[in-house]
């Protein structure tokens, strides 16, 4: 817009240039009601919530490095002979898609630097995906009104995974071609309808001449446009419910204490953008990331040590290796239930976490809204299971890496096995225990602290000759956020007879009910935190620590 | 012959005779002398056998037995080849430890050179086995890299990984990784399959098999192969991947998003 050729006739001149560009707009857009509704919006301050930050800024840098990268990429699996720049690939016989994926890696310019910024990200934002959930479920971010943005999120992190999962195999190279071959057995192994899955998927007996045609259609296009979709509603409902905060002075469950987003959260969301893009173009120029050209073509005939996914798809890859290969032969049909459990156990490794909030919200009772977060001590077995989870999260991992931590550590492999099969079952439980356990111990330090105040470190001699250490009471801020949570009592299944001292029927699901929520709530789920009157006869008595 | 005869008395008579016997003692000397070197060569070599049985006797003997027939502790060694001793003894794997773990390390050799060609020549004294290849052998003349690298991926790859470096076997062994091993010693394990690698004798791979994957080795392991992408982070794949991704990546934007988060607008104290 010319600003010069713009007639003016009030005398008062011209209105500043973004005052006009913006009632321009205004009077198209009806963006005043709208900016005028969330320039002011309010987000609290904290570290932990910039981490959904890094995967929405991720996201974007893939989606912006993989539209460079389809420019250059061809889905394609007709077989070429390479004569590009890579000496030792010379009159090899390849795919185009492999082909043209040595050519982004060394004739097209920045090529390269994309290809790595593009998969560095990848595995950062399913990096992010995973400690942002971490830190939703650890705080109980997932209560009401949010357990709908939980699900979006968590679909989101799926939707990741198998994006990944088929951009990784899009280059048709050896490791990624071994990666199809498993998954190909693991839908081979599903009773009767397998065989018609795999050839329906692959167009064929495998590898066929359509996978890569048909990922590439998957990887651009189906899944990221349905997480884009889900990005834009998971960040609807951030706006709509607001964002949560930490309990402290002044912050209630009715208000949100912080800063607005305009200007100092554009400015901070903003600049963090470009952290984040500056963080992942220096890890692609400093470290290679799936060097396809030294893993060579893909050959059904051939395979490699060391043949991995990537680390999020990992725990599947441990949940395979460390199965007892199995198989029962019935009638001339063979059933493969060293890989058919697997597949079995995969998606349920995943769900038990997703479903988490909803059987919380069961087992206590508790439809309440909840916009104030817990710390992770004050709700020790929902932490308890959190870690549970991670624990075998990260056993599957050891167990899908398991040749290298038999390299470099130089112990046998099979003990590995052994040991992840059994940890499998015994970890989560020891884990579950030790951090409840953790967490008990965290809650009574905190009455402790709020009784009797911070230790101090300085030894005082009494008159009499005795030794104290001064204890310095805490403030009336910290006593707040120490005390600020609230403690429920475990659900009762009530009276045994009702009201006209008839036996009532107590179902089964009540039982367990009222069992689990002694698990929470009772003597053993939390330490009953200081009452006022507590800390008034501790205080009044001066010098009785 | 009167004419001859006639001139017997001549004063150079006795000369003539003279280089007539010098000449023929000379001729005898060069018809015998090769014949004398030959000799001299083959107890050359009989000298190299007896030093190499006496290194053998001292540092062997007690696990392979004293004639190479191998007992409880060491497999028979008739046979294996001069190759097989040269690939032990130079990679250190040989002499190896009474106790060993799951597999023989590699090592730094005890013996020098001359002392392996010597045991090798008393090895392959006691039964034909592959000989110790010549540089010409392994050398990267005329070896073709692209098909090297096929028959690495088809060959040694679902041990050695992509680029040779390394990968677990079962109980505690392991296929070591190729960093660093001379192509000598590479062809010398192709050849005789030491320890849990099965052997590649010429009828498997051939000669010019055995030179290209040497010369792929040499392109994508060597010590001037290039990484166009950067660190290599050991060229293990994802899983080194995965690991750097979580601590560098993820780290290093978790402490950007702690700064960010630290710096925030103050309110103004007036």
């Amino acid at each position: 817009m010319s600003t010069t050729t713009t007639p003016e006739s009030r005398s008062r001149g011209k209105a500043p240039a973004g005052e006009r560009v913006a009632d321009w707009a205004d009077g198209r857009l009806g963006i005043y009601s709208l900016a005028k509704a969330n320039m002011r919006k309010i987000f609290p301050d904290h570290p932990s919530f910039m981490l959904g930050e890094i995967c929405l800024y991720s996201f974007l840098i893939i989606i912006l490095t993989g539209v460079y990268l389809t420019l250059f990429f061809h889905p394609s699996m007709n077989e070429v002979e390479y004569h590009g720049s890579y000496v030792p690939m010379q009159g090899q016989l390849m795919s185009e898609a492999y082909k043209s994926t040595l050519d982004i890696s060394f004739d097209v310019r920045g090529g390269l630097l994309i290809r790595q910024i593009h998969h560095w990200a990848a595995l950062v934002f399913l990096a992010g995906m995973f400690i942002h959930m971490m830190r939703v479920f650890f705080t109980g971010a997932f209560r009401k009104p949010r357990e709908i943005n939980w699900l979006f999120g968590f679909l989101l992190f799926v939707l990741g995974m198998f994006t990944g999962f088929t951009g990784y195999s899009l280059p048709d190279d050896l490791l990624s071609g071994t990666g199809i071959r498993f998954m190909e057995g693991a839908i081979l192994s599903v009773p009767i309808v397998g065989t018609y899955i795999s050839f329906f998927l692959f167009g064929g007996e495998f590898p066929g001449d359509d996978f890569v045609a048909r990922f590439f259609s998957i990887h651009v296009l189906l899944l990221p446009g349905i997480m884009l979709g889900l990005v834009v509603a998971h960040l609807i409902l951030v706006f709509y419910h607001k964002h949560t905060q930490f309990a402290g002075p002044g912050k209630t469950n009715k208000n949100v204490v912080g800063m607005p987003l305009l200007p100092v959260y554009m400015a901070k969301a903003g600049g963090f953008f470009f952290l984040v893009f500056g963080v992942l173009a220096a890890v692609a120029a400093i470290a290679t990331i799936n060097p396809i050209w030294a893993i060579g073509p893909y050959r059904p005939d051939m395979v490699s040590t060391g043949a991995q996914p990537d680390w999020y798809m990992g725990f599947s890859e441990g949940l395979i290796r460390v199965m007892p290969g199995w198989e029962i032969n019935f009638w001339g049909h063979t059933l493969v239930l060293g890989v058919f459990i697997p597949l079995l156990i995969f998606p349920l490794v995943l769900v038990a976490i997703a479903v988490y909030p909803f059987i919380e919200s069961w087992v206590t009772g508790d439809k309440r809204e909840h916009h104030i977060l817990d710390r992770p001590r004050n709700v020790p077995t929902r932490t308890a299971f959190g870690v549970a989870w991670i624990t075998l999260y990260f056993v599957l991992l050891v167990g899908g890496g398991n040749d290298l931590w038999a390299t470099h550590f130089h112990l046998s492999i099979n003990a590995i096995t052994w040991f992840v099969r059994i940890a499998f079952f015994v970890a989560p439980v020891l884990a579950f225990i030790v951090t409840k356990r953790i967490c008990l111990g965290l809650q009574r330090r905190d009455k402790d602290k709020v009784l009797h105040g911070r230790e101090s470190g300085i030894i005082k001699r009494l008159p009499h000759g005795e030794f104290i250490e001064v204890h310095e009471p805490l403030s009336q801020e910290q006593l707040h956020t120490l005390t600020a949570h609230e403690q429920y009592q475990p659900a009762e299944i009530g009276p045994a007879v009702d009201e006209n001292g008839v036996r009532r029927k107590v179902s089964a699901t009540e039982k367990l009910r009222a069992k689990l929520s002694k698990g929470y709530y009772g003597d053993d789920g939390q330490i009953p935190k200081p009452t006022v009157e507590e800390y008034k006869e501790i205080t009044s008595g001066h010098g009785h620590h | 012959m009167k004419k001859l005869s006639a001139r017997r008395r001549h004063p150079l008579a006795a000369l003539v005779v003279l280089l007539l016997a010098l000449a023929c003692t000379g001729g005898l000397y060069a018809v015998f002398a090769p014949a004398d070197k030959a000799q001299a060569d083959e107890s050359a070599q009989t000298l190299t056998i007896e030093e190499g049985k006496k290194l053998y006797t001292v540092g062997c003997a007690s696990c392979h037995g004293t004639g190479g027939q191998g007992t409880s502790d060491g497999p028979s060694v008739v046979g294996v080849g001069a190759a097989a001793v040269d690939f032990q003894v130079s990679t250190g794997r040989m002499p190896a430890a009474t106790s060993q773990g799951a597999q023989v390390p590699r090592k730094k050799a005890i013996y020098n050179q001359a002392e392996i060609d010597q045991l090798a020549a008393y090895i392959a004294s006691l039964g034909a086995g592959p000989a110790v290849p010549t540089e010409a052998q392994y050398g990267p003349e005329g070896a073709d890299i692209a098909k090297g690298g096929e028959l690495f991926r088809n060959n040694c790859a679902q041990c050695h990984n992509f680029t040779g470096k390394g990968g677990a076997l079962t109980h505690g062994k392991y296929a070591p990784s190729l960093d660093g091993v001379a192509p000598k010693h590479i062809y010398e394990a192709m050849l005789t399959g030491p320890q849990n690698m099965p052997s590649f004798p010429d009828t498997t791979l051939s000669e010019q098999n055995k030179k290209d994957i040497i010369a792929y080795l040499n392109a994508v392991n060597g010590e001037e192969t290039e990484s166009p992408g950067g660190l290599t982070l050991g060229g293990l794949g994802p899983v080194s991947e995965g690991l750097f991704a979580w601590v560098f990546g993820l780290g290093a934007l978790i402490a950007a998003a702690v700064w960010v988060a630290a710096r925030t607008a103050k309110a103004k104290k007036s």
